[in-house]
């Protein structure tokens, strides 16, 4: 998988059109992989649908899930049941106490916060931290920043650059992202690269944060995810008539 | 001496179902640049137009090789002109309008 990685679309579901029309959309602006949001009870059918209109337009498909735990237990609870279902797994954290958990544990992909409400961003250092020690990653989503204006988008600026800080610091993957619904809040990958100077993210590691962080996330999850996955760092290279005699 | 000025070209293309005017385009883009970093911001950039082509949805745009991420930044953000939702997307920078012109043939 090389190129550019979109992990967050968001299309709606009900829309068919609405979908095929935001993936070709991607796969114009030079996106090589998209991960679209899936509700968990649609998981089956919406990935075979999804799937088959990603095939038709010759792009990559990465299924994904977003988790809104409302404690640690549903959280847990929710992982043991997806993590062997879906490609990439973020966590909305809507509570600190999620939060701790969800970057605590590995299973876990990605970390995502509210872009409206700040009081309920919870990335500090404390939850870098622990992040940084099971790789989880941190996604910003770039469409608030295109429809969110005045007193909104300063302050979600500034509690942006903060994160991008506290991310350095603690070597926290930082995956940027779509997160749009319609296909006209689109960009190119550059472009959001470029909005990257926004909040102190400089262009090479933004270009890293739209490419090489979401494709670790998705090889990795793909090699767990493949019959030959035994336990980490164990995988079937052989079987069958293929082992020497 | 006069110290030398260093300026970027930008080739942008403009995503719009319906054709942008170039004052209007002009005016969105300077708006964008406003809001996001402020008139102090905004005269540093040294932004003039040097082309634009409404049929084709191309424009190039001239500013300070300093001022260049602002710019690049200000761009994507600009998400309607008029009442028309827009896209806009860099295609090109170059430090030269030669270079520019010779990339954007190919």
């Amino acid at each position: 998988m090389k190129g550019f990685i979109d992990l967050h679309l968001r299309p709606n579901l009900e829309e068919r059109a609405e979908i095929r029309r935001i993936i070709e959309r991607s796969a114009e602006l030079g996106y090589k992989a998209a991960g679209v949001s899936l509700p968990q009870e649609k998981l089956q059918e919406g990935v075979r649908e999804i799937r088959k209109i990603c095939s038709d337009v010759g792009i990559d498909f990465i299924s994904r899930i977003d988790l809104e735990p409302r404690n640690s237990a549903e959280l847990l609870r929710s992982l043991r049941f997806l993590r062997r279902r879906v490609e990439v797994i973020a966590v909305k954290c809507l509570s600190k106490s999620v939060a701790r958990q969800a970057a605590k544990d590995r299973r876990v992909d990605i970390l995502s916060f509210s872009p409206i409400d700040l009081r309920r961003r919870f990335f500090d250092s404390a939850e870098a931290e622990l992040a940084s020690r099971t790789q989880v990653s941190l996604e910003f989503d770039m469409a608030p920043l295109l429809y969110l204006h005045g007193n909104q988008r300063i302050n979600l600026l500034w509690k942006m650059r903060i994160e991008t800080i506290i991310a350095k610091k603690f070597d926290v993957p930082i995956v940027l992202s779509s997160g749009v619904s319609e296909a006209w809040l689109l960009r190119k990958p550059e472009d959001y690269a470029s909005l990257g100077y926004l909040f102190g993210l400089d262009f090479e590691n933004a270009k890293k944060a739209i490419s090489e962080n979401p494709k670790r996330i998705v090889e990795r999850n793909r090699m767990k995810l493949s019959p030959n996955y035994v336990a980490p760092g164990i995988y079937v290279v052989r079987r069958g008539k293929d082992c020497p005699k | 001496m006069p110290k030398i000025v260093r300026r970027r070209y930008i080739a942008v293309r403009i995503d719009s179902d319906q054709t942008i005017e170039r004052k209007d385009f002009m005016r969105a883009v300077w708006s964008s640049i406003l809001r996001l970093f402020g008139e102090h911001g905004a005269s540093q950039t040294e932004l003039k137009m040097i082309d634009y082509d409404p049929a084709k949805g191309l424009a190039v745009l001239r500013c300070s090789h300093k001022a260049l991420p602002m710019i690049k930044a200000s761009i994507p953000c600009i998400t309607h002109i008029g009442a028309s939702p827009v896209a806009i997307h860099v295609e090109r920078v170059s430090g030269t309008l030669k270079a520019l012109r010779r990339k954007l043939s190919l």
